[in-house]
C-alpha cells in the first residue's frame, strides 16, 4: 500500500525550546494510527505540523505525494486533511443538521470569493451529505436540536461530522474521547471508528487512554521529549520497556473486546 | 424565509405599489423616505447576524447620496435608473477599500472605527466650500428613461422606483442570506475557529459582508437624496449612523421582511410623534425603543415567528 503520509525529519522550535525533533513516518492508506505521550510531548505539535497551524523549523511533510510543508491551513484543508478538536468546535446556535450541512455546503463549494456567494448552503447534494453524515455518526435524534443544549458526546460526534463531510482522506482526532466518562468512551470510540473506516479515512489519533489506544490502533506512535520513542503495533509499542516507564506508567495487554469490568 | 414568505413579501410590495396613486401625498413621500432608508438597515442587519454593529454606516448612506447629486451636478444627467445605480456603485467601492481595514476588526472595535471613518467624511464635507459646506446643496430633478414628471407625479415616480429597488435588494439578500457567504454570519459569530477550520477565510467574509452592506447603504442614500432632493453633510453626521442602528434593534434580524416594516415603523412613529407633541418626538421614539427591547427583544420581525409558533402550539 502506498504512504498517504510520509513525514521527514521535522523539527519545530520556539527560541531555544525544541517543541519537537526527529519526527520521520510514514503512514499508508486507511491505517488507524494512536498517538500516545505525555503532556507537552509534542504531540499537538506534530498535529498543528500537519495540518499547516504551525510551520515546521525543518524537516519536510508530504501528503498523496505532494509537498504540503508550511502550506497554509485552509489550502491543506481544500487538499484532504481535516481534524477534530480537543475541546468540540460547533456552532451552539446553529441545530446539529445546520452545522453538518453549513460543513458540507463548505467543503462543496466553488473556489475563491465569488465561490462564497454563489454557493448555496441547502443545495441537494450538501443536504444529502449532511444527511448521510448524521446517519453515520449516529446522532439522527439529535439533528433538530441546538448544538448548546447537546450531551458531551454527541457534542465531540459532531465535532468530527463536521470534520468528516467533506470527505476528507486523512483525519486528524485530537483526543477524541477527552471530557467523556469512562462508560461512554469505548461506544463514542466505535461509533466514530466504524464511520471513519466506512468513508475509508486514514485516522490519526491522540488518546491518553492505553485501553483505546489498544483497543482502536492499528499501530501507536509514542512521543517523549519531543520525538517518537516507539512505533509500531500497540502490542510493540505498549509492551515497550520505555514506553512503560515514560508514558503508560503500567503493563497492559491489549484487548480485542471490550473488558469486562467496564 | 421559505417561499411563502417571499410570496406573500411579493404580494405586499404589488400592493404597496397598486395602492400608491389612492394614498395621498404625505403618506407616499413618508413611505418613500422609510423604504429608501430601509436599505441602508438591511445592510446593517447583513453585519448584524455576524455579530457586528456599524455606527458608520451614514458614510455610505451620504456617499451615495452625494454621488446621485454630483452625477447631477457636473454632467447634467438625470437618469433616476441610471443615479440610483451610480450611488449604489460608489458606497460599494468605498466598503470594498475600507473592508481591507475594517474586517480585521469585531465588536466595539469594529463599531468604532466605522464610526470614525464616518465622520472623517462628515468633516471633509463641512470644510468643502464647492460642495456648499454644512448648507449641501439641492438635487436636480430626476427623469425616467426621458419621462420627466413635475410635483405629485414625481413624488409617486419616485416612490415605485424606491419600491422596485428595494424588492430587487430584498431579493438578492436573501439569495445572499441562503449562500455560503451569507449563511456564515451565526457561525462567525458562535465560533470564527472552526470556520477557519473548515476552510473558510472569516476576514473575506466580513469583507463580503462589509460590502453588501456598503452597496445597500449607498442604495438607499441614492434613493434619499432624490425623494428630498437635497444633501448635506449631515448625512455622513453619526447622529444619522445612530439612527440606522435603532431603527435595526427596532426591525430585529431575523429575516429581511423586518428592515422594511421596522423602518416604516420608525418613520411612522416619528412623524406622528413630531405632530402629536413637537418638543417629545425623541421621548416618544425613545419610549417605543425601550418597550420593543422589554418585550420583542429580537425585534419586531420576530412577532411573526411568535405567531407562527403559537398556532403550530395550537394546531
Amino acid at each position: 500500500m502506498s504512504a498517504i503520509l510520509v513525514v521527514r525529519d521535522l523539527e519545530k522550535t520556539f527560541g531555544s525550546l525544541v517543541a519537537a525533533r526527529d519526527i520521520t513516518i510514514s503512514v499508508p492508506a486507511e491505517q488507524t494510527v494512536g498517538v500516545i505521550g505525555a503532556n507537552g510531548a509534542g504531540k499537538t505539535t506534530f498535529i498543528n505540523m500537519i495540518t499547516g497551524h504551525l510551520k515546521p523549523s525543518k524537516g519536510s511533510i508530504w501528503f498523496e505525494d505532494r509537498e504540503i510543508t508550511g502550506k497554509p491551513s485552509r489550502e491543506i484543508t481544500r487538499l484532504g486533511i481535516s481534524r477534530s478538536f480537543q475541546v468540540a468546535q460547533i456552532f451552539p446556535s446553529l441545530t446539529v443538521f445546520e452545522n453538518i450541512c453549513m460543513a458540507a455546503a463548505i467543503a462543496r463549494r466553488a473556489g475563491g470569493v465569488w465561490g462564497n456567494i454563489a454557493s448555496p448552503v441547502h443545495s441537494g447534494a450538501a443536504t444529502a451529505e449532511a444527511e448521510a453524515t448524521i446517519e453515520l455518526f449516529q446522532i439522527g435524534r439529535y439533528r433538530d436540536t441546538a448544538a448548546n443544549t447537546l450531551p458531551q458526546g454527541v457534542r465531540k460526534l459532531l465535532d468530527i461530522g463536521m470534520a468528516v463531510v467533506g470527505w476528507p482522506r486523512l483525519l486528524l482526532l485530537d483526543e477524541p474521547t477527552s471530557g467523556i466518562s469512562i462508560e461512554e468512551k469505548f461506544d463514542l470510540m466505535n461509533v466514530v471508528m466504524s464511520a471513519l473506516k466506512a468513508r475509508k479515512i486514514t485516522v490519526l489519533f491522540v488518546e491518553h487512554d492505553m485501553e483505546i489506544v489498544a483497543r482502536f490502533a492499528e499501530r501507536v506512535l509514542a512521543f517523549y521529549d519531543g520525538t517518537i520513542i516507539a512505533d509500531g503495533t500497540p502490542t510493540e509499542t505498549l509492551d515497550d520497556p520505555r514506553v512503560q516507564e515514560l508514558i503508560s506508567g503500567v503493563r497492559l495487554k491489549p484487548t480485542a473486546a471490550r473488558p469486562g469490568h467496564a | 424565509m421559505g417561499g411563502r414568505g417571499q410570496l406573500a413579501g411579493g404580494l405586499m410590495f404589488l400592493f404597496a405599489a397598486a395602492a400608491a396613486p389612492l394614498l395621498p401625498d404625505w403618506v407616499v413621500s413618508l413611505v418613500t423616505i422609510a423604504f429608501a432608508n430601509a436599505l441602508v438597515v438591511l445592510g446593517l442587519v447583513v453585519l448584524w447576524r455576524a455579530g457586528l454593529v456599524s455606527f458608520g454606516q451614514a458614510l455610505y448612506y451620504c456617499i451615495g447620496a452625494y454621488a446621485v447629486s454630483l452625477t447631477a451636478r457636473w454632467t447634467g444627467f438625470t437618469d433616476a435608473f441610471a443615479l440610483v445605480l451610480i450611488g449604489g456603485v460608489a458606497a460599494g467601492l468605498m466598503a470594498v477599500l475600507i473592508g481591507f481595514l475594517l474586517a480585521r476588526y469585531r465588536e466595539i472595535f469594529f463599531a468604532m472605527l466605522s464610526l470614525a471613518l464616518s465622520m472623517i467624511l462628515y468633516g471633509v464635507l463641512v470644510k468643502s466650500e464647492s460642495l456648499g459646506s454644512t448648507d449641501g446643496f439641492s438635487v436636480a430633478t430626476p427623469t425616467f428613461l426621458g419621462y420627466a414628471p413635475h410635483r405629485d407625479a414625481l413624488g409617486l415616480a419616485l416612490y415605485w422606483l424606491t419600491l422596485g429597488v428595494d424588492a430587487i435588494g430584498a431579493v438578492l439578500v436573501g439569495v445572499y442570506f441562503r449562500s455560503v457567504a451569507g449563511a456564515l454570519a451565526a457561525p462567525i459569530r458562535d465560533n470564527e475557529i472552526r470556520v477557519e477550520f473548515l476552510g473558510v477565510s472569516v476576514t473575506s467574509i466580513i469583507h463580503i459582508k462589509v460590502v453588501v452592506a456598503g452597496i445597500l447603504g449607498g442604495l438607499g442614500g441614492a434613493l434619499a437624496a432624490l425623494a428630498i432632493g437635497h444633501v448635506d453633510p449631515n448625512m455622513a453626521y453619526w447622529t444619522t449612523s445612530g439612527g440606522f442602528v435603532f431603527v435595526t434593534i427596532l426591525a430585529g434580524a431575523g429575516s429581511v421582511a423586518a428592515a422594511f416594516v421596522g423602518s416604516l415603523v420608525f418613520e411612522a412613529v416619528r412623524s406622528f410623534a413630531f405632530d402629536v407633541m413637537p418638543q417629545l418626538w425623541q421621548m416618544t421614539l425613545g419610549s417605543v425603543l425601550l418597550l420593543t427591547i422589554l418585550f420583542l427583544p429580537d425585534g419586531l420581525g420576530s412577532l411573526v415567528a411568535r405567531l407562527k409558533r403559537r398556532r403550530e402550539a395550537k394546531s
